[in-house]
């Protein structure tokens, strides 16, 4: 595990989260998280050779329900919530450029 | 009695022997709302003629003779759960306008058996914090001493309930969210576990770890609670198909044979308080001349909770997090491209913390650091989760303290997040394993501060777990 984090790699780190970080926040972010990080090395100390990991604690599996397409009737609701709508539909900047 | 400090239980008697009607007592909050909120800030929305509306509807109701548990009773709800209609911000100016198309499971529920929903509390943004001073909003103060946090990160629920702004509350804990706050602020909060209840309509923290749960003035508002908005639900599958046994009824009786266990790394935990030691011991004093039998157990991987939580919970925040981004619902800000639209918007939208465990487990989750990080975390959560199956064998619930502090300063821990986290440390393991949990008032410190006692039990026994705590708030 790397301890420590440089103000590249949290800026690295920003844009794969899509966050902009002024320079003052990337110092701040570079000392809480490194801050936060060593202290997770204390789980090196545990041996964790062929254990399993836990990423659910039901025991449940394949839940299924049947596929039927339903009328909310919310569309009116959910149009209302968006930022920008033209007859009916999200508007959205240009994803492709020129 | 004022109408507003009633507990559920003696609103509904009230309600039902027409001494007042819902119309009254949801005014008698909406006042106290008015005369507290801009001191205490539990608040971020009030929702005063909704919540009159849905009195009326529901006086309406009690007359005809089609009243339930909870018709009449005016309830809060923690803004990081959907309210149709209502805004829900999450504490977070990126949903500073989001009145949500649907409307959370547990909520709908109550609704529909006529609760009256009197407003939306602040919280620590997406539940992210153990004192509520992450809020976009500003932090909630707490009604006991307005110098000190209310706890987190549902503080404006817990605060509300404590200074009588509500009769009852629904929050979200993912990992002492609300047994923290519940025994900052001296009321119950019943974590459930996890499956239990639908999250469906809760803005999705850790989704392996979230759920949602009760805070109330009382144990028995609780398992009331409780029986009415548990169960399983087609819109979240990752409820339990068991049946929801009557939680009322597993209250009363007496607690003679009744194993409890005191698991030894709680009560030397480092930094506990020598007040909130002394005071759970007195209860477990107190449940011995109940008859029941007190062994001291271990949790061998207690202290490795925080650094596996703190991995897990950001890696999960992250993922769920990204859906905020501008686009389709929520604040937008104007952008000449798509890659700026997504980045402002969350730069203004977030605050600090949530933009601290976005970065965290998009770098804990990033190519190479994965099996070192997010793996790791959950090998450790798997030998948690074995050490408490262990002592479940021997004992039927463990006895500890919720926090081992009591209400620290506003200010005090926030420029620390290593810190603060570490406030976690008596309410995340359980979280970690799944297990139901309750933080039950027991008395206070020298400074009038509450103490909270924590009563985990194993999966779904939240009965047995509700009906300890019954005894030890007498």
């Amino acid at each position: 595990m790397i301890m420590s984090l440089s103000i590249d790699e949290i800026r690295k780190i920003a844009s794969l989260a899509r966050l902009k970080l002024n320079n003052e926040e990337e110092k701040r972010y570079a000392e809480t998280i490194s801050a936060v990080l060593d202290y997770m090395k204390i789980l090196n100390e545990v041996d964790t050779i062929g254990v399993e990991p836990t990423f659910q604690v039901t025991g449940l599996e394949d839940v299924y329900r049947e596929d039927i397409a339903e009328n909310s009737g919310r569309q009116a609701k959910i149009l209302a919530v968006m930022p920008e709508v033209e007859n009916g539909e999200l508007v959205v900047p240009e994803v492709f450029e020129e | 009695m004022n109408l507003n400090e009633l507990t559920i239980k003696e609103a509904t008697e009230g309600l039902k022997n027409k001494k007042f009607t819902s119309v009254e007592l949801t005014k008698a909050c909406l006042d106290r709302i008015k005369k507290r909120n801009s001191e205490i800030n539990a608040f971020i929305t009030v929702a005063d003629e909704g919540a009159l509306r849905e009195a009326k509807a529901a006086d309406e109701m009690i007359a005809s003779g089609k009243a339930g548990a909870l018709t009449g009773v005016p309830f809060s709800v923690k803004d990081a759960i959907c309210t149709e209609g209502v805004r829900s911000t999450g504490s977070a100016k990126i949903l500073d306008n989001y009145l949500p198309p649907h409307e959370a499971t547990v909520i709908r529920k109550i609704r529909a058996g006529g609760g009256v929903l009197v407003g939306k509390n602040n919280c620590d943004a997406f539940g992210h914090g153990a004192s509520n001073e992450n809020s976009m909003y500003g932090p909630v103060r707490n009604p006991r001493d307005l110098s000190k946090v209310a706890g987190g990160s549902s503080g404006g629920s817990a605060a509300a309930v404590a200074d009588d702004m509500c009769i009852y509350s629904i929050a979200e804990d993912t990992g002492g969210s609300i047994r923290q706050p519940a025994s900052f602020c001296g009321v119950v909060g019943l974590r459930p576990s996890y499956g239990r209840n639908s999250r469906y309509g809760i803005m999705p923290m850790a989704s392996s770890l979230d759920t949602v749960g009760p805070i109330t003035k009382t144990v028995e508002d609780a398992a009331l609670v409780m029986n009415a908005i548990a169960g399983q639900d087609k819109m979240d599958a990752t409820t339990v198909p068991e049946p929801v046994p009557d939680y009322l009824k597993a209250l009363g009786g007496n607690l003679k044979g009744v194993r409890i266990g005191l698991p030894k790394e709680y009560f030397d935990a480092p930094g506990i308080e020598s007040e909130v030691k002394a005071r759970t011991l007195e209860v477990v004093e107190k449940l011995k001349k109940l008859g029941c039998l007190i062994t001291e157990v271990s949790l061998p991987h207690t202290k490795y909770s925080i650094a596996a939580y703190y991995i897990i919970v950001p890696c999960e925040d992250s993922s769920n997090l990204g859906r905020l981004d501008g686009v389709r619902y929520g604040v937008r800000a104007k952008a000449a491209c798509l890659d700026d639209l997504y980045a402002e918007s969350r730069e203004r939208g977030f605050p600090e913390e949530v933009k601290r465990r976005i970065l965290i487990g998009t770098y804990a989750l990033s190519a190479g650091y994965y099996d070192a990080y997010y793996k790791k975390a959950q090998q450790v959560r798997t030998l948690i989760r074995r050490d408490f199956d262990e002592v479940f064998k021997k004992v039927d619930a463990l006895i500890t303290p919720t926090s081992p502090f009591t209400a620290f300063g506003i200010g005090e821990k926030i420029d620390d997040p290593l810190l603060m986290y570490l406030a976690d440390v008596m309410v995340g393991p359980a979280a970690l394993a799944g297990m139901p949990a309750l933080s039950v008032p027991a008395g206070e410190d020298k400074n009038n501060l509450p103490i909270g006692v924590q009563v985990i039990g194993s999966r779904l026994a939240e009965g047995k777990v509700l009906k300890i705590g019954q005894f030890i708030a007498i």
